[in-house]
């Protein structure tokens, strides 16, 4: 009986393990985290009434915009636009609609300020382009209404700000006058437009803006001519430059009469030498010109004569004019002290007073002041304070009021361009047996809440408790390394060159590091990351560190700069302004005896150079000399081509990292039938872990594994456009599979009728691929898997036995493998953004693809729905193997999205990493947000899951204990009475 | 049985409409009108519970709402009553894609015809159903997480932990009952049988219960 006990208590033990593999809602956020960004914000309009929330309406440099509580920081609402869509304004109108002017001022739109609903939404035509302008003027109220003014493509547009209906348009591009500013005068319902026609004819034209009759039209012409942007300085008066950009021309169009003033710098006792460029603001009465790297206040006085009012430098920030109270002005002028940040507010026109003078301390993680927006509030006092909304080079967002921060968004993390993951460091104390002590009674506790969940029988406070303790208990936001491989530090690069590491437990920011510009390069741009060390056999003491490549400047030609930061404490180790530039990076397989890897870096002269810089690097280089091959893809030139290592350099400077290279073969595409459009190769640390695949009928077949395969896929250049746009008779795909050593192209394959995007993955032995197919008008995904067959005869058990197998032969990427490949095509619903495909520590577990969707959303689908071996009856044995029947399309399980009811706005890559546990993969999606969660692809065999009960298994145990006795009682009892019998 | 009765007449007009649009999916749609430099399309999209004037309801929230022209080239939201448009469309097949979470649409190939300018033609790529007008509904809702099965007895009864103490129920309690029905002389031989065998009672496994 008690074996029998036993046993059943072991089946009761492995029957427990069989977790679920999609999500219950009450496990939300256990295993995942999402984060809601919004970009660097360009436009900041402030609501701060007195009744509602306050808050502020900002948009974004990544087509956001959103509403912010003005208290903490947070979004209200928020919009992601489309990618062209780029906003160029927003206002507020009648006090509850957001306005926005997006997509070169074409598209007009209305949002209601509670929720983000879209009211309407106009478009706008024109024929020319010129500078997108909103203005929403206060005073224009017909009724209830109030006009919206829009300049855009060489026109002027009144719009209704209740139905976005046009209400009149009046074009300028007719008369080839460019629109510069719309100007409002006070308190009427006249405006002026002004303009160039040409670049000397300048144009005022005085408008009735209720129903866009002209009133009256000057034109005057000036032989300087007209450069850059103007400043307006009063409703009738403007400054700009002329073509020499030494001469400040201030133009006054004062009762119907056009005047010209001209001012050279110099006489302002200035030096003009450089570039001079007029700042575009809305302070009246002065002006703010920039020159090389100072800026000049320059202001017009009553007999409009000019004078420098202060000579800041350039990193001096200056906001909006804001109006309050009774027509008084202020504008906020930020200026940079040390680690200190002076904020002045200073009334209208008047220089030397000060309203506000704050000084903030100010974490230098985030560089410059780049942007300020300021708002006004009444005190108790019923005295008018202050606050600024402070946009920094590190693309973060300030709130500072009374010499404080308020709160602050780390919004760089819209704009990830690279990701990579770090180890957390090694836990070293041991545990203390008061701790244990202390946590067994809170775990009986916590597992007594769990019984009570799991028979539905808690109250929501339990509930509560519950979805606490599960949080803290499984301390996922610990800063060590764990058994499972669960934690790790996710290294991010952003846009704003700034690395944030985020804890992958709970998302937090453990460090963050703005890289350092170095005085020779003046706009660098940030590239890739690189695992640069990762110490885990020798060199343990040494912390891990990446390597940040970047280049100075847009062109690929510009010298590279190469950074290196400690992972642990996000301390820049060293940092490099090379002289040659970096087309493309390669890490090495090799690393030096501190674990460093090797880095070859090819520059545009198609040399290559060897980081790191040491002796021992390049012996490990030079026995590998001849091993070194790689790719490049010229994609507008339609080549591809093979590289390997030829000599050292030779130049006057000697050079023991530079080497020459040589040009193995290349493969090149006819420009006028094909064009490439994606190029695809499998992750250099992908790990396969079987050879070969066992079909149902005994075969083997063994899976052509290759490290140097590259996908690509050409289209017609005539189907190279949007969807849609060709016929689908001059629309053609064509797929490769090209080996990289070789230059051999192992497999190519026609879709007729078919066009971009192709979004690919290619891992082990298959590649998976999406398109859209313009015949059926669907997208389609296909799915090629490739098998060697030279060893196909291995199966033969006599020649296994004899040793006539070529098993243990050496597989050689010199070698011309045989190789047949099997397809198969499915449709497919969305469009997709990004594919991924989970990858595990050993390759045992099955895989998925991850499709980012164009809603934003990560669905996963299991791989065996692309197994080209799939078919409509698939026999008793296939079935048995897990060979699902055939159908056209490929399904989309809701509960199988891995991101559930949650949105990664503005999706743009995920990234998945092998956790230690084999089961269990981590995948990291991000775009304008950020999601993390933890993915068992075939749930996780290897594992308890975190909600198993072991308080039900502890009181079962001790059920069955207690039953044991009572049955041995009993039994005993028995015995005695059958022996007095 | 007045529901039940205007449920049924529903039905019949969406059968007669399915089946116009089968016969007549090729009929022009007035959804697109030509202006300026381009054309224009617009159309509607219906979410269950979403009303003319319920906006921010948590019925249907139209502020969430995408509509996505042409895999990301152009992409718009929703006017509180549901209707959107693209603007400067060029003659030609479209495909308009709706993302809103918690509703799976089908994507819609619109046909923009040159030859006749204002001739649109939609048609629901999932099922190839053509649409007389461009008024995009959900194909079915989508739930994103398991639903937890609510406690029952027979849930606890067909778990691992239930069906051993069922057996054990049936070993305590039926096994007696069956051995009294066994003969006595028999069962006595059988128990016999077992001593001498020395099959591992209870009582020689439990430390100290060797005295017996």
């Amino acid at each position: 009986m008690a074996i029998r006990f036993i046993i059943l208590t072991l089946l009761f033990l492995s029957s427990c393990t069989i977790p679920s593999l999609s999500l219950y809602e009450d496990q939300v956020g256990l295993m995942d985290w999402h984060q809601q960004y919004i970009g660097k914000v360009k436009h900041a309009v402030f609501h701060t009434q007195k009744t509602g929330r306050k808050r502020v309406v900002v948009s974004t440099e990544e087509n956001v915009i959103a509403s912010l509580d003005l208290r903490h920081g947070e979004i209200f609402w928020r919009h992601v636009l489309g990618i062209n869509d780029v906003v160029d304004g927003i206002d507020i109108a009648l006090g509850k609609y957001v306005i926005t002017l997006s997509s070169d001022g074409s598209t007009l739109r209305a949002w209601n300020l509670p929720d983000g609903q879209m009211v309407w939404e106009s478009f706008l035509r024109g024929s020319k382009h010129s500078k997108p302008l909103l203005l929403v003027p206060t005073n224009l109220k017909v009724d209830k209404d109030s006009l919206i003014l829009v300049s855009s493509k060489g026109c002027l547009h009144a719009v209704s700000s209740i139905d976005g209906e046009i209400l009149w348009t009046r074009d300028f591009a007719a008369e080839s006058v460019e629109v510069q500013q719309v100007i409002q005068l006070d308190e009427s319902d006249q405006i002026y437009v002004v303009g160039y026609a040409g670049s000397s004819q300048f144009h005022a034209y005085q408008i009735n803006a209720m129903n866009g009759e002209l009133l009256n039209h000057e034109t005057a012409a000036f032989s300087g001519g007209f450069v850059g942007d103007v400043a307006l300085v009063s409703s009738d008066t403007l400054v700009t430059l002329d073509t020499t950009r030494s001469i400040l021309v201030t133009v006054s169009f004062k009762n119907r009469k056009i005047a010209f003033q001209e001012t050279h710098l110099s006489n302002l006792g200035e030096d003009s030498s450089g570039m001079v460029e007029i700042l575009p603001s809305s302070l009246t009465g002065m002006f703010t010109v920039k020159i090389n790297n100072y800026k000049l206040f320059i202001r017009l006085t009553s007999e409009d004569k000019l004078e420098v009012v202060h000579k800041v430098d350039h990193e001096t920030v200056v906001s909006d004019a804001l109006v309050f109270s009774e027509g008084k002005e202020a504008f906020a002028v930020v200026e940079h002290g040390g680690s200190k940040v002076d904020i002045t507010v200073k009334p209208g026109q008047d220089w030397n007073n000060n309203l506000v003078q704050e000084s903030i301390e100010m974490d230098h993680q985030r560089g410059l002041v780049h942007k300020v927006f300021i708002n006004n509030y009444l005190r108790t006092d019923r005295s008018h304070g202050f606050r600024a909304l402070i946009v920094m080079e590190d693309h973060s967002l300030l709130l500072v009021q009374q010499g404080k921060i308020v709160w602050n968004r780390e919004d760089a993390l819209a704009s990830i361009i690279d990701v990579t993951t770090s180890e957390l460091p090694v836990e070293k104390e041991g545990v203390s047996v008061a701790k244990v002590e202390h946590s067994l009674f809170e775990w009986l506790k916590g597992h007594m809440l769990k019984l009570k969940g799991t028979l539905m029988l808690a109250s929501p406070e339990d509930v509560a408790a519950i979805q606490a303790i599960r949080l803290k208990s499984s301390e996922k936001s610990k800063m060590t390394r764990d058994h499972n491989g669960f934690r790790k530090l996710l290294i991010v690069l952003t846009k704003a060159r700034k690395i944030f590491a985020l804890h992958s437990g709970d998302g937090r920011v453990v460090w963050s590091l703005l890289l350092h510009k170095s005085e020779a390069c003046d706009s660098p741009t940030e590239l890739n990351l690189y695992q640069w060390q990762t110490p885990h056999h020798h060199a343990m003491d040494e912390n891990p560190s990446v390597l940040v490549v970047g280049r100075c400047g847009v062109s690929s030609k510009a010298p590279a700069i190469l950074s290196f930061v400690d992972t642990y404490t996000g301390k820049e180790l060293n940092s490099f302004d090379l002289v040659h530039s970096a087309v493309q990076v390669m890490p090495l397989p090799f690393t030096d005896s501190t674990e460093q890897r090797l880095h070859l870096l090819v520059d545009d002269d198609r040399r290559i150079h060897l980081y790191p810089k040491t002796s021992e690097a390049i012996s490990i280089f030079q026995q590998e000399f001849s091993n070194i091959y790689w790719y490049s893809v010229e994609a507008d030139n339609g080549i591809i081509k093979g590289h390997a290592v030829k000599s050292k350099c030779a130049g006057e400077v000697l050079d023991d990292f530079c080497f020459e290279t040589r040009v193995l073969w290349s493969i090149i595409f006819p420009m006028e039938s094909e064009k490439i459009i994606a190029a695809v190769s499998r992750k250099q640390n992908e790990v396969v872990h079987t050879q070969a695949k066992v079909t149902s009928e005994q075969d083997v077949m063994y899976k052509y594994i290759s490290k140097n395969l590259l996908f690509v896929a050409t289209v017609a250049p005539k189907a190279s456009g949007h969807i849609g746009s060709a016929d689908p008779d001059e629309a053609w795909l064509v797929v490769y599979l090209i080996d990289t050593i070789t230059g051999r192209i192992l497999h190519r394959m026609t879709h007729h009728g078919a066009q971009g995007p192709v979004h690919a993955v290619l891992s082990e032995n298959w590649v998976v691929y999406h398109y859209f197919n313009l015949r059926a008008h669907r997208y389609e995904m296909s799915v090629t898997e490739i098998y060697d067959q030279s060893r196909a005869e291995n199966k033969d058990v006599l020649k296994l036995v004899l040793g006539k197998h070529n098993l243990t032969a050496p597989v050689s990427s010199y070698s011309r493998p045989e190789i047949t490949t099997k397809s198969q095509t499915y449709f497919f619903t969305h469009s997709v953004k990004a594919v991924a495909v989970t990858s595990t520590a050993k390759g045992i577990t099955s895989k998925q693809l991850l499709i980012g969707t164009i809603g934003d959303q990560v669905l996963a689908l299991d791989k065996r729905f692309l197994d080209p071996r799939r078919s409509i009856n698939p026999t008793q044995a296939e079935k048995e193997e897990g060979i699902i029947p055939l159908a056209d399309s490929l399904p989309i399980i809701p509960q199988s999205y891995v991101t559930h009811s949650l949105k990664v706005e503005g999706l743009r890559g995920i990234l998945t990493v092998p956790a230690k546990l084999e089961s269990t993969t981590l995948v990291f999606a991000y775009g304008v947000d950020l999601f993390y969660t933890r993915l068992a692809p075939s749930r996780t065999y290897d594992s308890l899951t975190e909600d198993f009960s072991y308080a039900l298994l502890l009181l079962t145990i001790v059920a069955l204990v207690a039953a044991i006795f009572v049955t041995w009682v009993l039994s005993e009892k028995k015995e005695l009475r059958e022996k007095w019998r | 049985m007045a529901s039940i009765i205007r449920s049924k007449s529903v039905l019949s007009v969406f059968f007669i409409n399915l089946f116009l649009s089968l016969v007549s999916s090729a009929v022009a749609v007035s959804s697109g009108y030509e202006s300026g430099d381009g054309f224009s399309i617009s159309g509607r999209v219906k979410l269950p519970g979403m009303s003319l004037k319920a906006f921010g309801s948590p019925g249907g929230k139209a502020s969430n709402v995408k509509v996505v022209l042409n895999g990301g080239e152009h992409v718009t939201f929703l006017r509180p009553d549901g209707y959107f448009s693209f603007q400067n469309m060029s003659a030609g097949t479209h495909l308009i894609e709706v993302a809103a979470i918690g509703y799976f649409f089908s994507p819609v190939r619109v046909d923009v015809s040159a030859r006749h300018p204002g001739k649109v033609q939609a048609a629901l790529t999932e099922t190839r159903r053509g649409l007389n007008e461009l008024v995009l509904e959900p194909l079915r809702e989508e739930q994103y997480y398991e639903i937890r099965e609510p406690f029952s007895i027979m849930s606890l009864v067909k778990s691992p932990m239930g069906l051993m103490m069922g057996f054990m129920l049936v070993v305590v309690f039926l096994m007696p009952k069956l051995m009294e029905n066994m003969d006595p002389e028999e069962m006595r031989r059988a128990q016999e049988e077992m001593r001498s065998q020395g099959v591992p009672s209870l009582a020689n496994l439990i430390p100290g219960a060797g005295r017996s």
